[in-house]
């Protein structure tokens, strides 16, 4: 698998860029040339040159600082956002389109209902009524992407469901929990790991949206977005404050769209394999 | 094909009943309510007239309670009076609207005008330069936050080029203009956010219209087709073309709800007067009937999108006529 992956220059490149991604999040401290917090106020607003390699912000900060520990940040809520949603919806996806009946139908109004919500508008929402956190946006772009995969999940079971190494294992006697987790899992794994990865740019531009509008991540914890939010009332002084972190956004986002669609590429048997 | 039609529509009703029950549960979990909000400022309200004013708006009975009796006003399609400013609610968004709609509408068209001869052409011409460079920019339009790009367009063409304006729909001196003037300022208004509100959306679209369009190609009768020696233009546009725009059709159907919600961080960059912007106000000024008129509307048009695409699909698509 990873040898497909290495052949196919889409999920090569994300996966790289990634990989990138995740070692400078954990060396962040080695990395970032002064603390995220620290203030140098005699020289606020400074132009990106020998000191602050990416300037200043208002406040004196680091913008290159900053943006290397907002890696962590946006990787974070991408990766636990996703789980959440993967959680919710692969369990409600296997039940729903293993037992079939009033489960299904129950399950799948509320899929319908989700779907129905400008997500975004339903965010806010939530957001709005809980206060501003990181760890709130996490769980609730989290609460409110599984709908998609539920239906993925279902899909996939459906299909699977009359097969007949499903039907052995039930005339075998072996108890559902084994057949989700031995027989059904396994096959229904590709299309959750496309939709995760890709859901995982999703989860970090929303939350960048989030941020930026102040119901995110709060100052002083650097976040993508919210560094752009502070950045945009300066925005004729100070470019570098509004360019910088919206390009780390689109390179991260863009990574994990990369493999995400090289991955599907890859795993869906119906396309043409690779590139 | 009726029974189908009244089947979807019998269960859209409960569904449009549960979306106005979770916008309403979810509005109530809010610290705060809007009379609190009118009030709090103001040091010489008493709380006796702070529990007045709630008793006014019916705000002191259980949510329940209060839920039953927007219920029963929404049936009349009564949307009662803003909390705000105390116009009618259905007035507000009749306001916001058509801009929303104009905006998204000519959005979606030029992503339809894009994404479809893209789509094709990178089909036709697999793995060539023009699919690589054409994948890389539908990438990155895709991943791109369109806020940044928004704001990033709005300083080089509102303020280093002065070429176009940068917020709102009409300029100051919009009355004064002549007929062909003012379709000119709306339309150089419209220009950035719907250029940036098109590069966004055009990954999806694009990408999906190649691979139905590689899925069609691949089949036998396009294979029969070249066999039997009709030219190239006829096979691509008379018999691939109809069936790899099938699911494409779907795809419109099912980006109606967006024409009203998605754009509201941009309205806001913009200064658009959208319903974007006029939800977002709405929830952060606890406003609940304009926040429960706009949700329901949202959801009304999800619902009619996602018929629209089923009906559509049923119609155009033989095979499934017949069934």
């Amino acid at each position: 698998m990873l040898n497909k992956i290495i052949k196919n220059r889409l999920s090569l490149t994300g996966l790289g860029l990634i990989v990138l991604l995740f070692c400078v999040a954990v060396l962040a401290p080695v990395i970032a040339p002064y603390r995220a917090d620290a203030q140098h106020l005699p020289r606020r607003l400074a132009n990106p040159g020998h000191e602050f390699l990416l300037g200043t912000d208002d406040l004196g900060r680091d913008t290159l600082s900053r943006m290397v520990y907002g890696v962590r940040i946006s990787l974070s809520v991408g990766f636990v956002a996703v789980g959440i949603s993967v959680l919710i919806g692969t369990v409600l996806g296997l039940i729903s389109g293993f037992f079939g009946g009033w489960v299904d139908t129950v399950v799948m109004r509320a899929v319908d209902i989700m779907l129905c919500f400008p997500t975004f508008f339903l965010i806010l929402l939530v957001i709005a009524f809980l206060e501003p956190s990181i760890y709130n946006v996490m769980i609730v772009i989290g609460l409110t992407s599984w709908p998609g995969l539920t239906r993925l999940v279902r899909a996939e079971v459906l299909s699977l469901r009359e097969r007949d190494y499903i039907l052995a294992a039930k005339l075998l006697g072996l108890g559902n929990l084994r057949i989700f987790f031995v027989h059904l899992l396994p096959n229904v794994i590709s299309p959750i790991i496309v939709s995760a990865t890709l859901g995982v740019g999703d989860a970090i531009l929303t939350e960048s949206g989030l941020s930026f509008l102040g119901l995110g991540v709060q100052p002083p914890t650097a976040s993508w977005g919210q560094m752009l939010s502070s950045g945009k009332e300066y925005i004729y002084l100070a470019w570098w404050l509004t360019l910088f972190p919206g390009v780390a956004i689109l390179l991260t986002v863009l990574s994990f769209n990369l493999l995400g669609e090289g991955l599907r590429d890859i795993l869906d048997p119906r396309s043409n394999a690779g590139k | 094909m009726r029974t189908y039609i009244l089947k979807r529509l019998s269960y859209s009703i409960p569904i449009l009943i549960g979306i106005t029950l979770i916008t309403f549960l979810v509005m109530h979990l809010a610290p705060g309510k809007p009379t609190e909000m009118l009030t709090d400022m103001n040091a010489r309200v008493s709380a006796d007239a702070k529990t007045k004013l709630a008793a006014l708006y019916g705000l002191d009975k259980p949510w329940y309670v209060q839920y039953a009796r927007w219920l029963g006003r929404f049936a009349v399609l009564d949307f009662g009076k803003s909390f705000r400013d105390g116009r009618p609610a259905v007035a507000k968004i009749a306001e916001r609207l058509p801009a929303s709609l104009l905006l998204n509408i000519l959005s979606l068209l030029l992503i339809l005008a894009a994404a479809v001869p893209i789509g094709i052409f990178s089909a036709l011409h697999k793995d060539s330069i023009f699919d690589k460079a054409t994948t890389v920019f539908v990438f990155i339009g895709f991943s791109v936050p369109a806020f940044w790009l928004a704001l990033l367009f709005m300083i080089l063409f509102g303020l280093k080029f002065g070429v176009l304006p940068i917020s709102g729909l009409h300029s100051l001196d919009y009355s004064g203009m002549s007929v062909p003037g003012k379709l000119l300022d709306v339309a150089s208004h419209l220009i950035l956010p719907v250029f940036i509100s098109a590069f966004t959306g055009l990954a999806g679209l694009s990408r999906y219209v190649r691979s139905s369009m590689l899925e069609v190609l691949r089949q036998d009768y396009i294979r029969t087709a070249y066999a039997k020696g009709l030219p190239e233009n006829r096979i691509i546009f008379r018999h691939a073309l109809k069936n790899a725009l099938l699911p494409v059709v779907t795809i419109l159907g099912l980006s109606l709800p967006a024409l009203i919600g998605g754009g509201f961080i941009f309205e806001t960059i913009f200064a658009y007067p959208g319903m974007g912007r006029l939800g977002y106000e709405a929830v952060m000024a606890r406003d609940y009937p304009v926040v429960m008129a706009v949700g329901v509307i949202a959801a009304f048009l999800t619902l009619l999108g996602n018929l629209v695409a089923d009906i559509t699909y049923a119609w155009v698509d033989p095979r499934i006529r017949y069934k």
